[in-house]
């Protein structure tokens, strides 16, 4: 993407002055300096102002009612669908909003138990047991493990992982021996919420497909920074949040593909995702209705189609380039400092908008409480991914991620904040972190 | 920034009556999820009722400085202490570190615990200054302690 036009300082200013939140100050009236933009985004006023507007001018349940604010409410929603759809080249229909990632990854999870039970016609694709196995990784964020190892657990299937290897990428030396004919899934990240390795979705798609087996990729640290077209992607499912987006918290996505939603089992079932009820039994509703039981986040998923727009005003691959080279600079920075330990690919590599790193001697509570003090927000602790925190060695990192809005000022800001490290909790700085 | 107090860093770089030693009543595990600060916390009494006294404190921590220092002035403070004079050693920090800076913590009860005064405008480090405290107390239950006099014996009481 090296073609790709960057952010002019004067675009860069517009952008930050779109969040409101960016003007306030912190810990003793210090600017707000926001590196944690992987845990949550903030958001700007077009998403907030689109929120409101459902709110003021057309609030009501939608898919119910056949007054006026109902079918506007409704036609907000479903035009909410496509342009959520159309971001990741997905039909409309493709799209199922949950409450956020963990909860469309738990729905496709679910989809798998609530096959094995029932005496009906099922695809077998999503009948797991005794003898079947789950392949996940040990990077994954604890939603795209968790949900799995339940799975197993209520299925009898097994559970396997691959390990990570050097510079925090997927170590596939032994890959033969665990995707094979008897995987039935291959759930894995998109892009580690901690490392910011980028993993070869396609390729691993390709590979598990060739064995017969599901591909779920988690897309939360992907989609908001990276352009990704399910088209091209190879995954059968992908699940992101809204609220890393720049979009509202209480909204998230699963993508799956048509002939598969299609088939699958419901997760939550109640009002809206029937088709016929009687006493005795229901059918359900076609996808996307079939997995979205209860009144929906209908503000939120507007105010995420909002935050969709604006980053396609801005563009998602300048977005892209503009994160990049801050990673850039911050990876490039650290690896001066002897005394801090960056876990992930080195510098040049390809990555997502995070980089955590490791101050030797000094755990990352106490990092990040120093840079706290200077206004500089990070995620300190293990990133709910403790898993791949005991295959790097580390109880805890530090992690910086990125965001559109963020600035060269603000790895400046983080830089000098962790400087102060060493000097308060006495670390040679000339002794290199193990 | 007043966090980080030279006692704080002194007892976390040399945490006092450190690693784990026998004999003793009771072991705990205790872990602070939201980070994954953990402690393994041995305790040995002697005596009963009125009379029991903590003979030994022994742990095995990993973690930030605030959550391996608390730790240490646990040892330090509690350690030859009557058991029920520990409880009231307890409750005192518990009530310092969950103040949100109100109470400044009486020396004569925590001793050198008057340093994480700081730690209770921090609502996210509480719990880090209170992961040995609540190993201990869960300790001395297990132990078969009465520590009925405490207003939250177990971790699931102490505020996150």
């Amino acid at each position: 993407m090296a073609d790709v036009r960057p952010l002019t300082e004067g675009e860069l200013a517009a952008i930050r002055g779109e969040f409101p939140i960016l003007a306030r100050t912190v810990r003793d009236g210090r600017p707000l300096v926001y590196l944690d933009s992987g845990a949550t985004s903030h958001k700007p006023t077009a998403v907030l102002d689109a929120e409101r507007a459902f709110y003021e001018q057309h609030n009501a349940a939608v898919h119910r009612g056949a007054h006026q604010l109902a079918e506007e409410a409704t036609d907000d929603f479903e035009a909410a669908r496509a342009t959520v759809a159309g971001f990741i080249g997905a039909p409309a229909d493709e799209v199922v909003f949950t409450k956020n990632a963990t909860e469309a990854l738990n729905l496709v999870a679910y989809a798998f138990s609530n096959a094995a039970p029932t005496d009906e016609p099922k695809d077998e694709r999503f009948v797991l047991g005794p003898g079947d196995e789950i392949l996940v990784t040990e990077m994954e964020h604890h939603a795209n493990l968790v949900p799995w190892q339940e799975l197993a657990r209520r299925t009898g299937a097994t559970l396997r992982w691959v390990p990570v290897g050097a510079e925090g990428a997927l170590d596939l030396t032994g890959i033969d021996e665990l995707l094979t004919e008897r995987t039935r899934v291959f759930a894995f990240t998109h892009v580690s919420n901690v490392l910011g390795t980028v993993n070869p979705v396609t390729e691993l798609a390709a590979r598990a497909h060739a064995v017969g087996a599901l591909v779920v990729v988690d897309a939360c640290q992907s989609v908001p920074h990276l352009p990704v077209d399910v088209a091209t992607l190879g995954a059968d499912f992908i699940a992101f949040s809204g609220h890393k987006l720049y979009g509202p918290m209480g909204v998230g996505v699963l993508w799956g593909r048509a002939e598969l939603l299609e088939v699958m089992p419901p997760f939550l079932t109640g009002g809206s995702m029937i088709e016929l009820v009687t006493m005795e039994r229901s059918t359900y509703a076609p996808a996307p209705q079939k997995f979205e039981a209860g009144v929906p986040n209908a503000a939120q998923a507007v105010g995420l189609a909002a935050a969709v727009r604006w980053i396609e005003a801005i563009g998602i691959d300048r977005i892209h380039a503009h994160e990049a080279s801050l990673v850039d600079q911050l990876q490039r920075s650290l690896a001066e400092r002897p005394w801090v330990r960056v876990v992930g690919p080195a510098a040049g590599t390809p990555r997502g908008g995070a980089v955590a790193f490791v101050v030797e001697g000094v755990h990352a509570h106490d990092v990040g409480q120093v840079l706290d003090d200077a206004g500089v927000a990070v995620r300190v602790g293990h990133h709910c991914a403790w898993p791949l925190h005991r295959a790097l060695g580390a109880a805890a990192t530090t992690r910086a991620s990125f965001a559109v809005h963020n600035t060269s000022a603000d790895v400046e800001a983080l830089l000098a904040a962790l400087d102060r490290v060493p000097v308060i909790f006495g670390v040679d700085t000339e002794r290199e972190a193990s | 920034m007043d966090l980080y107090q030279e006692l704080i860093l002194e007892h976390s770089k040399r945490p006092q009556h450190s690693g784990l030693r026998e004999p003793f009543d009771a072991e705990v595990h205790h872990i602070n999820p939201t980070c994954g600060d953990e402690v393994t916390l041995r305790v040995d009494v002697t005596g009963t009722g009125p009379d029991a006294v903590v003979t030994d404190i022994s742990y095995a921590a990993q973690g930030c400085s605030i959550s391996v220092a608390s730790t240490s002035v646990l040892a330090e403070e509690v350690i030859g202490h009557p058991v029920a004079e520990a409880l009231e050693t307890f409750e005192a920090m518990r009530a310092m570190l969950t103040s949100k800076g109100q109470v400044a913590g009486d020396e004569a009860l925590i001793g050198d615990g008057v340093a994480f005064a700081g730690v209770s405008k921090y609502p996210a480090r509480v719990k880090c200054a209170l992961l040995g405290w609540t190993a201990f107390t869960d300790a001395l239950a297990r132990a078969g302690v009465d520590i009925s006099s405490t207003s939250s014996p177990s971790p699931q009481g102490v505020p996150s």
